[in-house]
């Protein structure tokens, strides 16, 4: 317990991950909670690149963890957007009221 | 290492902690402040296992940038009144199913670390092996501008690419709002700048604007 190695922060990313996916599955109520699920599970997808990346000597593993984080803002920036322009169109970001192509 | 087990299960507590308020806050601003906490304390630990640009980079990128448009559109969207309601509504079925699967998910992703054995003498994939005596920093600098260029750039060309697209998305044209039009005012030439006008007594002259 004492010895902190590579397998608790596997273990954290995988609870953060799991907290996402609940996030994600879960949600009734507005899009902008998903939005932010899906940042959860970058975050933890970023804390095994670096741990890996850390405990193996390689530096690799963090010009990668950089790329993702490019992805993930990109992510993040166009879904927003795409929120804003929802709410415009229909006044409502619920989850429920979505259902524009029957699904 | 006695420093390093407190710090770690004292950052991965409030990590996780606010994992779990992110998704279950009763309002959407709360969500937004617990993500905030989230990748500060997340950001530390990397700071304290030594990815210290990373930690860095996280705690502006994403506490800086990308929570903050969170904030703002969170602002805007007047979305504080819709409270989180996961059990209520007419069709709860969705609750099993997607703990079932969510649960799956934990459950493969711990039986991964746990049966896993971190090889002490692992060799590295590549050659860029750690350089003890330069920072992290450094040596991120030395291997992301020579050996990987191309993927930097074409992370600048992601980021130029959602810009254009956010833009586009939002954009919309107003109604009854002056704006200056460059087209006319590239196209204007002097023989048509002044115009004599004949004006008329006690009548004036309408000026077009």
């Amino acid at each position: 317990m004492i010895e902190i190695g590579l397998g608790h922060y596997l273990t954290l990313a995988a609870i953060i991950f799991f907290l996402g996916v609940v996030g994600i599955f879960l949600n009734r109520k507005n899009v902008i909670v998903i939005l932010m699920s899906i940042e959860l599970i970058l975050l933890a997808v970023n804390i095994n690149l670096i741990s890996f990346s850390i405990f193996s000597d390689d530096i690799v593993g963090q010009i990668f963890t950089m790329i993702t984080l490019t992805v993930a803002a990109a992510e993040a920036a166009i879904g927003l957007a795409i929120i804003v322009v929802f709410y415009r169109n229909k006044g409502s970001i619920r989850v429920e009221d979505i259902h524009g192509m029957k699904g | 290492m006695l420093a390093h087990a407190f710090f770690f299960y004292f950052f991965s507590t409030i990590a996780i902690f606010s994992a779990l308020m992110v998704i279950t806050a009763r309002s959407t601003i709360n969500s937004v402040f617990f993500l905030i906490l989230d990748f500060i304390s997340v950001g530390c630990l990397f700071i304290m296992i030594g990815a210290e640009f990373l930690g860095m980079i996280l705690l502006i990128v994403y506490v800086g940038a990308v929570a903050v448009l969170f904030l703002f559109v969170v602002m805007m969207l007047n979305v504080a009144s819709q409270k989180q309601s996961w059990f209520s509504g007419k069709k709860a079925t969705h609750i099993p199913s997607g703990l079932i699967v969510s649960i799956l998910i934990l459950l493969e992703l711990l039986v991964i670390v746990g049966g896993w054995k971190y090889k002490e003498d692992i060799l590295s994939s590549s050659s860029l092996i750690v350089n003890e005596n330069i920072s992290n920093t450094h040596q991120i600098g030395l291997v992301m501008y020579t050996d990987y260029i191309l993927y930097f750039q074409m992370s600048g060309l992601i980021l130029l690419l959602s810009m254009i697209g956010a833009i586009l998305l939002t954009y919309r044209k107003r109604e009854a709002v002056k704006t200056q039009s460059y087209i006319n005012q590239i196209s204007r030439e002097p023989s048509t700048s002044i115009e004599l006008k004949k004006v008329d007594f006690n009548k004036g002259v309408k000026v077009d604007d």
